[in-house]
């Protein structure tokens, strides 16, 4: 994360947290965040529902007088909780994150349907029903193609993939 | 004039009545888009999530393909992949180690870029380079009396607010203003978050978001709202009778792609705009416009 050492200077005034749409409904808003952070006490924020909870709509990171990306810091954290497999019980939204990137991965763009599909037999049996309406409509109107698009390019992705794997793998 | 055209993903599905219209726009205002070779997705904010750097890379695919297929700007319409890829622009430039790893990934197949290919929104290319007088010189039925609230969405000024404000952007007003409309220039909703992705993950805050949103433009008595982001428009249209149903609110109110509101102003016919697809009927707004 560029500048990630802005984080020292944060002067804990709470504009990020009073200008984030769900912070009313986080364990840690993001000041708390930031604050934890200092602390090492990160683990507790990773663990909770804050991160999942961001919708990244950068208000936070454009209104901090420090300049800190508090948008980036999720994402981060978003990824220890990832590879830590640090992730709460009842939460659905690391697992659309990796449909997504299996989808990309695979064949270069996301594939809406299949994303979609894939995420309702795994984690939310009840989706179809709520859905049903909708996607009916979608699909009659021609916004639901069922076969995925690929690029002739899908096996660069994956290719770069491992590369950057393997720049980790040294660097540690 | 000429652009390099990046799509992005929903414009293959969901939002392909963006697509679609945003090409009829610009070819009515004698505007010629390339579609650019091979494209991938720009990793939206999902991407994000996993490695930083595999964010930027993938998006960087994009923009070295735009640099190899020609000189032209490269146009984007929907805010996540503007974002996305301006942002990957952004830390090239600021960080040699992320400048270098990308161009490790891209070395890998076969491909590089310097970071310098300039990434246009839609609404930056009509407002700065057709410009508003020639854009209202082509009207030939304007939106008179028509109530539009603009909707910018999350990322279509933050984080990097090249082309508008971040707090309080006016690109989208001035450029309805110049189709005639009767722009709720004080919509307080304009910038708030519709819940993007979240309304896969977490509906019932998703839902809350859009709410607050719609009971807004209802309040501030809008015949449409109008986006520029397929995941925007899909939130609050496609979402709007399960907002209904959780709130036990009775909203109607047609949302449109920006460039689809526009189309009528510049007289393509509805079908060439991708009208029809929507869930909440458009058919309103069509009669409300003066013939
Ligand atoms: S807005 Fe910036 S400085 Fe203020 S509490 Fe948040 S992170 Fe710290
Ligand atoms: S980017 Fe995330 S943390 Fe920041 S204001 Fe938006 S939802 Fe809150």
């Amino acid at each position: 994360m560029p500048s990630g050492e802005k984080i020292k200077i944060c002067q804990q005034c709470g504009t990020c947290t009073g200008s984030c749409p769900t912070s009313y409904l986080m364990d840690y808003g993001p000041r708390e965040v930031i604050a934890a952070f200092r602390a090492g006490m990160i683990d507790k924020v990773v663990k909770s529902n804050t991160i999942w909870l961001c919708t990244s709509c950068y208000s936070c990171t454009v209104r901090c007088p420090a300049n800190i990306k508090i948008t980036d810091l999720m994402y981060e954290l978003k990824r220890l909780a990832i590879k830590y497999d640090l992730l709460p019980k009842d939460s659905k939204n690391p697992a659309m994150t990796k449909y997504f990137i299996d989808n990309v991965s695979k064949y270069g763009r996301n594939h809406e349907v299949g994303l979609m599909a894939k995420f309702m037999l795994t984690k939310d049996w009840g989706m179809p029903f709520r859905f049903a309406g909708l996607g009916l409509k979608l699909f009659t109107a021609g916004r639901l193609p069922l076969a995925p698009k690929q690029i002739r390019g899908k096996e660069e992705i994956a290719k770069m993939s491992a590369y950057l794997d393997a720049q980790e793998a040294k660097a540690q | 004039m000429k652009y390099l055209y990046y799509p992005g993903c929903s414009a293959e599905s969901t939002g392909k009545a963006y697509d679609i219209s945003t090409r009829t726009v610009m070819e009515k205002l004698g505007v010629e888009l390339a579609e650019l070779d091979d494209w991938n997705c720009c990793g939206a904010t999902s991407y994000f999530s996993t490695r930083e750097i595999d964010s930027f890379a993938i998006a960087a695919r994009n923009l070295s393909i735009a640099q190899q297929q020609g000189d032209d700007d490269l146009c984007v319409i929907c805010n996540a992949c503007y974002t996305t890829l301006a942002k990957t622009n952004r830390y090239m430039a600021e960080s040699a180690h992320v400048y270098e790893q990308v161009n490790g990934a891209l070395n890998a197949v076969g491909r590089s870029y310097d970071g310098t290919k300039p990434v246009r929104h839609i609404m930056d290319v009509l407002i700065n380079d057709v410009g508003l007088e020639a854009i209202e010189s082509k009207v030939t039925r304007r939106l008179t009396g028509l109530k539009v609230a603009p909707y910018y969405g999350c990322q279509y000024s933050r984080p990097i607010g090249s082309f508008d404000d971040t707090e309080d952007p006016q690109t989208m007003d001035r450029f309805f203003e110049a189709l005639g409309a009767d722009v709720l220039t004080d919509f307080p909703a304009k910038l708030k978050c519709c819940g993007g992705m979240m309304m896969l993950t977490n509906a019932d805050v998703a839902l809350r978001l859009c709410h607050e949103i719609l009971k807004s433009a209802k309040d501030m008595g809008a015949d449409v709202i109008v986006a520029a982001c397929p995941l925007c428009e899909m939130n609050m249209e496609g979402y709007q009778p399960r907002v209904n149903s959780a709130f036990g609110t009775d909203y109607n109110i047609p949302v449109m792609y920006f460039t689809q509101l526009a189309g009528l102003a510049l007289g393509a016919d509805p079908k060439q705009l991708g009208l029809g697809m929507q869930a909440v009927s458009c058919a309103p707004v069509l009669a409300a416009i003066p013939a």
